[in-house]
């Protein structure tokens, strides 16, 4: 196989940076290359509008002096260039201080085993054809209501590449992977109203993508549904975050329990390994060997082995997110989590979307976040969001430019419940989440 | 040595390339039914150096280097870049982006001419400014003197990051130019604690010039202590109310204001679709008689600012609205071309491998008449925003947010109690209209912001004089 060769071929560049890097007298090294080529496609008002060839490639090797540790990159490939890297990060290393937490993993939470993930599956897609399924995807929207006046494009995406890691303890793999995505983003009008909003699908296999006519719609239906927002008045009420914003309150739990925010103290959640965070129902596991998916890897950036395990259960806080220098900082094992998690799942209740609605009863559906107003020192959280008014479990109308605000640990407490409608379009995968209570600042 | 001189010699020479093989690439290009074409080399030299816990942690260098090749025809774009700066793959490229439009055009044969303009940075390499030796005793001084500031800092944390960056690009009318960009910037952050309560504060600054600029009144040392005082503050704050009210901004770096809610919705390519807020709305009165904004490319040694910008096209001082009254939008050549103007050195494009579009480059608002202190004393109950953290605002509704790092309540004129969390948040169209008092003291941000647009990253300037905006909702907690 073609790519079974581009592997090999990488792979011995790796383990040519390696032995560059003892050569020229580092005590240990960590190398990593990696080759990307894709096509982008959009297409705007029923024509194409770009067309976009990537290729890229780079490659990054760390050196460690004994506990110094200095790194370079570049995205050129040549010998020369490789030997050229290798002496800047030696040179970075030499000024660099002993850091007694430094160095490779321990040799033994390295991955041994590379069962196949199923995460390459190539897409022979030429320009004209991603045209074709872009103007589709678009004429979709743009057909759906005769409110939709404008468009920003719908756009068909495809990418493969190939990874290569290696380190001097003697771990060396390389694996190819694919992802496509299609999207579209529609503008509607009415009046002195004019609102935008998108829809997309991704997968590394094109076949299971959504069909591109059935994301058009769902741009258009979301875009039209936003026209004559109002404010609220300032209140507190219940909140639901749909499932598309809810995976962002995940994300903040994974920040505050990463080994860097821990052990630079940095963290609303220190000191709460073993603790109940959330209420009892929540349990949130990771999951790095679906077959398919888009977290999936079966070691970590540095070469350390992932593991399928719980990070909360039965609302107890179970486990950190550590990288190697983050966990030997805390005095604890790396977790494989060095460049993030891996699949992460928050296991989801009985409700759908409507059954959530009933439950919120009467108070805020929470469908867009805008503004980086989340203090991960003090788990201070106020953010711009947008969304519906909801009585009765019936949604009334469309809200905008008002805030949500709270602390991230009573939000969290104040779990009510989680939904089945799982988005599974990112690494993270949840629900819809609905809060107790929430400051809303309005009118 | 004049610029293009050393772009060649530090993007071209190594690779063999000459002008004739740009020529033949441009020719290729020029086959096809094109209205623009171009060519973009670059090469990125960048090193950054991390200190905390009182120690060098680590120092990273990248060399980046390729060139992008692009042709336009109508509002059609075909696009491909490559780290590979050799003919035969540039000539692949050509003949791939070309494929956007009809074949069989008479080529037309392109004889490039050099172009210069005004440059307003250096060109030397700020990473060769200093000794690697320097910029460690730098950063360890900036440590032990921050440290000695206050007993309750924990952790001081400094970074410091050099970039170097040539490119150089040939357009089809046969213009070619070059820049070399220098860019630094210096970041200080500090995590206090008193009685088990944790809060941090940042500061930092920077600016296309070189290291030493660190150095000049002690720049560096103030970023350490201006970080230990905000961190200090946030430890006494409370929760910040919520509800609408009287907001006073503060003058530089909340200048994002004008960036998020006013700046986006001025760029020339959701103009020319229709899908901005601000879209055929040239002539119409935008926002109070005080406002007058512009967008500034050509500030000496500014982080926003540049020579030229991406296209090749020297930068300028645009006034976007003046007296309230909207005058013009920020334009790269494509969206200039199809809204029948001139490109106003507004098209930025992250590196080689990103496609051009207008972006912004200082933008801020020019002074009133009133002292800060006026200002405040005149707000009976409010908000007095200070410092910001990141904002953001979706162009098509208007709507724009950003967080206050540092906030204090204004009770009867004067601050009272420093508050945290408070979220600003409002109607991009609306909100200069209600600017009831502009002060004299208009001020840029120290040289440490970064704007984002589909998914492209590029330094940015703001600034603003101390203004008084009458009814902004303020997101806290406290009702």
């Amino acid at each position: 196989m073609q790519n079974q060769d581009e592997i090999n071929r990488l792979t011995a560049l790796v383990q040519l940076l390696l032995d560059e890097a003892k050569e020229q007298g580092a005590s240990a090294a960590e190398a990593g290359l990696s080759i990307e080529n894709g096509l982008s496609v959009t297409a705007r008002m029923g024509d194409v509008e770009t067309i976009e060839h990537h290729c890229d490639q780079g490659l990054g090797v760390t050196v460690y002096i004994g506990q110094r540790k200095g790194s370079a990159s570049t995205n050129d490939l040549s010998e020369t260039s490789i030997k050229e890297t290798v002496t800047a990060a030696l040179s970075f290393a030499r000024y660099a201080n002993e850091d007694a937490y430094a160095g490779l993993p321990e040799p033994s939470w390295l991955a041994t085993e590379f069962p196949d993930l199923d995460l390459y599956h190539p897409w022979t897609l030429t320009a004209d054809q991603a045209i074709n399924m872009a103007i589709a995807c678009e004429d979709a929207a743009r057909s759906y209501h005769a409110d939709i006046t404008n468009s920003e494009g719908a756009s068909v995406n495809t990418h493969q590449g190939i990874r290569v890691l290696g380190n001097s303890l003697g771990f060396l793999h390389g694996y190819a992977s694919t992802r496509h995505s299609m999207s579209c983003s529609v503008l509607g009008q009415r009046g002195d109203s004019m609102q935008r909003d998108y829809w997309y699908s991704v997968a590394r296999e094109a076949s299971k993508l959504e069909p591109g006519p059935e994301i058009g719609r769902k741009a258009a239906e979301r875009t039209i549904r936003r026209l004559e927002g109002r404010k609220l008045s300032t209140r507190q009420c219940p909140v639901l975050y749909a499932a598309e914003v809810a995976s962002g309150l995940l994300g903040s739990l994974i920040s505050a329990i990463s080994g860097g925010n821990l052990y630079r103290k940095s963290s609303f959640l220190l000191d709460m390994l073993d603790q109940p965070i959330f209420p009892e129902f929540i349990h949130i596991h990771e999951q790095p060997y679906l077959s398919g998916a888009l977290g999936s890897a079966s070691f970590d950036a540095e070469g350390v082995v992932t593991r399928t395990r719980d990070i909360v259960a039965d609302g107890i806080l179970k486990s950190y997110v550590l990288g190697t220098y983050s966990a030997r900082k805390l005095g604890m094992q790396s977790t494989g989590n060095a460049g993030g998690v891996h699949n992460l799942t928050l296991d989801s209740g009985d409700d759908d979307f409507n059954g959530m609605l009933a439950r919120l009863g009467t108070g805020l559906l929470v469908t867009e976040l805008m503004g980086q107003g989340v203090n991960m020192v003090t788990g201070d959280y106020s953010r711009g969001a947008s969304g519906f008014w909801v009585e009765n479990g019936v949604i009334q109308y469309p809200v905008e430019e008002i805030t949500i605000a709270g602390n991230l640990k009573h939000m969290f407490r104040n779990i009510v419940a989680v939904g089945n409608d799982v988005d599974y379009r990112g690494n993270i995968r949840t629900g819809s989440i609905l809060i107790e209570r929430m400051s809303i600042a309005g009118e | 040595m004049d610029r293009l001189t050393q772009a060649r010699q530090s993007i071209l020479a190594p690779t063999g390339l000459q002008d004739s093989d740009i020529e033949k690439i441009m020719n290729s290009l020029l086959s096809a039914q094109v209205d623009a074409a171009d060519i973009y080399f670059q090469s990125s030299h960048f090193e950054s150096w991390v200190m905390e816990s009182g120690i060098i942690k680590e120092g990273s260098h990248s060399i980046e280097k390729g060139a992008g090749v692009r042709a336009v025809a109508g509002e059609k774009t075909g696009f491909a870049y490559s780290d590979r700066i050799e003919l035969p793959v540039l000539l692949e490229a050509a003949n791939n982006v070309k494929a956007i439009v009809r074949q069989g055009q008479e080529a037309r044969s392109a004889l490039f001419k050099p172009s210069y303009s005004q440059p307003y940075y250096g060109t030397s390499n700020p990473l060769k400014s200093l000794a690697d030796q320097q910029k460690v005793d730098l950063l360890r001084k900036v440590d032990s003197e921050t440290r000695k500031l206050d007993s309750r800092i924990e952790e001081v944390i400094i970074s410091l990051i050099g970039a170097h960056d040539s490119i150089l690009v040939a357009s089809q009318d046969g213009q070619l130019t070059a820049d070399i960009r220098p860019l630094v910037r210096m970041n200080v952050t500090v995590i206090v604690v008193q009685n088990g309560r944790r809060e941090q504060g940042s500061m930092g600054g920077g600016g296309r010039c070189d290291y030493t600029m660190f150095f000049d009144e002690d720049k560096a040392l103030d970023y350490g202590k201006e970080a230990v005082r905000l961190a200090l503050v946030n430890l006494e704050a409370v929760e910040a109310p919520a509800g609408n009210m009287t907001v006073v901004l503060g003058s530089g770096w909340p200048g994002i204001l004008l960036h998020e809610a006013i700046g986006h919705g001025l760029e020339g390519d959701f103009n020319r679709k229709g899908t901005s807020a601000f879209s055929g709305r040239v002539g119409e009165r935008v926002g109070s008689s005080l406002c007058t904004v512009v967008d500034d490319g050509t500030l000496p040694g500014r982080r926003g600012s540049l020579s030229i910008d991406d296209e090749g096209t020297p930068t300028e001082n645009t006034v976007l609205i003046e007296n309230g009254i909207l005058k013009g939008y920020m334009q790269d050549k494509l969206n200039a071309r199809l809204m029948g103007v001139s490109p106003t050195g507004n098209g930025r494009r992250e590196s080689y491998a990103h496609l051009p579009m207008p972006r912004m480059t200082n933008t801020y608002m020019l002074p009133g008449a009133h002292d800060a202190e006026e200002i405040i004393r005149s707000v009976e109950k409010g908000l007095y925003a200070k410092n910001f953290g990141g904002g953001q605002v979706d162009i098509t509704s208007g709507k724009f947010v950003f967080s206050a790092s540092e906030a204090y309540l204004i009770e009867n004129g004067k601050l009272t109690r420093p508050v945290k969390g408070a979220t600003l948040i409002g109607n991009g169209p609306d909100v200069l209209t209600r600017v009831s008092m502009v002060g004299n003291d208009l001020q840029l941000d120290s040289g440490v912001g970064t704007c984002g647009k589909d998914g492209q990253s590029v330094p940015v300037g703001v600034g603003q004089p101390t203004l008084k905006i009458d009814g902004l909702t303020v997101g806290g907690t406290s009702i």
